[in-house]
């Protein structure tokens, strides 16, 4: 007999971590990142899949969370801006190259949309391959689909080739 | 907002699925990126949200000499980036780097997209110019639906009661063709304002032999407008693609909306028209040379 609920428990690894949460089946997994599982980096604008502030990465590819259920990624993966940064092994962390990149670029200014965007360029970066040179072009691809209305774009698109060149120097 | 409150079942056969859907109020859920904003902006408020990301043997995209069939849990991304389909209709990759963003893409289903029948929709239009069919899976059994008897208006299929369309298949892009594809959006990703795809067929002489074109935001369902009769007999390489765009910009019946107004939806028909012809003229030359 099929399930039919109105709350599930959810299972899912968020960066790195297994995590479970009791949810109505109808929680946005935006809602189950901020509010169940108290990770407010994933900041959540328009809800309805247009600003682009709430993207997260669901095995490894960035999707809108306010556009899946959380009961949806039970059992997946999910990564959001806190699980950028890395640990250094000495107690501390660092900063991912795009975080790194936006601080050096002054690619933000009110930081509301910031995450969604170092998650997506983040994941635009290390999926292409970094030895060919980076286009214009695919600078707009990859950050069309994430509003800013503070800095404009000139300064995030440098900061999608200055973290493009420290990622490929550090091979 | 967020969606009011409903029921939510993930069954893992297609048997099942239809099982729920024969409840009061349910309906499918794939991609969500057109159904979850309709449900946190309270336009639907479904009794019961059936998932079918479980099901299996739904996210296939087969490809073979006649066409190309996409399985109804295939992501845009995935036909996007499917070689041997783009082989076959070059117009799927086209049109599905047309689609919104890349996270969208990866979440949005093309089937999805066509179930939807939103007349801003790439893929319902792509359907159409292909003149491609559903498979839609009943508890009666599975009926194959052409796109003419598929969208009924915006929003609006012919299909009712528990259902699920389980694929779509596109014909190949027939021996001496070319198509094109091609929008105009506010921002890059947007919804377009106005959208064409076209397909140029020549003789074996390199003449123009049929011209076909359907557009996107451009009247309440897909439509395939023949321009062949602007253009029939000219050499492809000089034939008068601004003629077939004028005679496009007589067939079309667009909308005003706070986006653009229909004389200007008209305008854009004809220059994409044009625009898209030169770029499938030259594809079909390169084709029938080859």
């Amino acid at each position: 007999m099929t399930n039919v609920d109105i709350e599930r428990t959810v299972t899912v690894t968020v960066n790195g971590v297994p995590r479970e949460a009791t949810v109505p089946v109808r929680r946005l997994l935006s809602d189950a990142l901020r509010h169940d599982l108290g990770l407010t980096g994933t900041h959540v604008g328009c809800e309805h899949g247009v600003c682009g502030a709430c993207t997260v990465l669901v095995d490894g590819d960035p999707v809108r969370s306010c556009l899946m259920l959380a009961v949806q990624v039970d059992g997946r993966s999910v990564t959001t801006v806190e699980g950028l940064a890395r640990d250094d092994n000495r107690g501390g962390q660092v900063l991912h190259p795009v975080q790194e990149a936006f601080r050096e670029c002054h690619a933000l200014q009110c930081g509301f949309c910031t995450p969604g965007f170092l998650i997506t360029i983040a994941a635009g970066l290390e999926k292409r391959d970094n030895t060919v040179e980076l286009t214009e072009e695919e600078v707009d691809d990859m950050v069309g689909g994430n509003l800013c209305r503070c800095t404009g774009y000139a300064n995030i698109k440098k900061a999608v080739h200055h973290a493009a060149a420290t990622m490929r120097d550090a091979g | 907002m967020k969606p009011a409150p409903f029921h939510y079942a993930d069954p893992g056969t297609l048997e099942e699925v239809l099982a729920v859907l024969g409840q009061e109020g349910a309906k499918v859920l794939a991609g969500g990126q057109s159904l979850l904003p309709l449900l946190s902006m309270r336009l639907a408020a479904p009794a019961t949200l059936v998932d079918i990301n479980k099901v299996p043997g739904l996210d296939a995209v087969e490809a073979t000499g006649d066409g190309v069939t996409v399985g109804a849990l295939v992501r845009h991304n995935a036909l996007l980036h499917d070689a041997a389909a783009a082989r076959v209709q070059p117009l799927l990759a086209r049109a599905t780097a047309n689609v919104a963003h890349p996270a969208i893409r990866n979440r949005g289903t093309t089937v999805g997209s066509i179930a939807h029948a939103d007349p801003s929709g790439e893929m319902t239009s792509v359907l159409a110019l292909t003149d491609g069919h559903v498979t839609v899976a009943m508890p009666s059994g599975r009926q194959t639906v052409g796109w003419r008897d598929f969208f009924v208006g915006p929003l609006e299929t012919s299909i009712s009661g528990p259902a699920v369309v389980t694929s779509a298949f596109f014909p190949a892009l027939p021996p001496r063709s070319g198509t094109a594809f091609a929008e105009i959006a506010r921002r890059k990703g947007d919804y377009a304002v106005c959208g064409a795809g076209v397909v140029v067929t020549l003789d074996a002489g390199g003449r123009v032999a049929s011209v076909r074109a359907a557009y996107v935001s451009v009247g309440l369902t897909p439509e395939v407008h023949d321009l062949t009769d602007a253009v029939i007999g000219q050499p492809a390489e000089s034939a008068d693609w601004a003629a077939a765009g004028a005679l496009a910009r007589t067939l079309v019946d667009p909308d005003t909306d706070i986006h653009a107004s229909a004389d200007y939806r008209r305008l854009l028909v004809g220059v994409l028209t044009e625009r898209t012809l030169v770029s499938a003229a030259a594809e079909a030359v390169g084709r029938t040379a080859a």
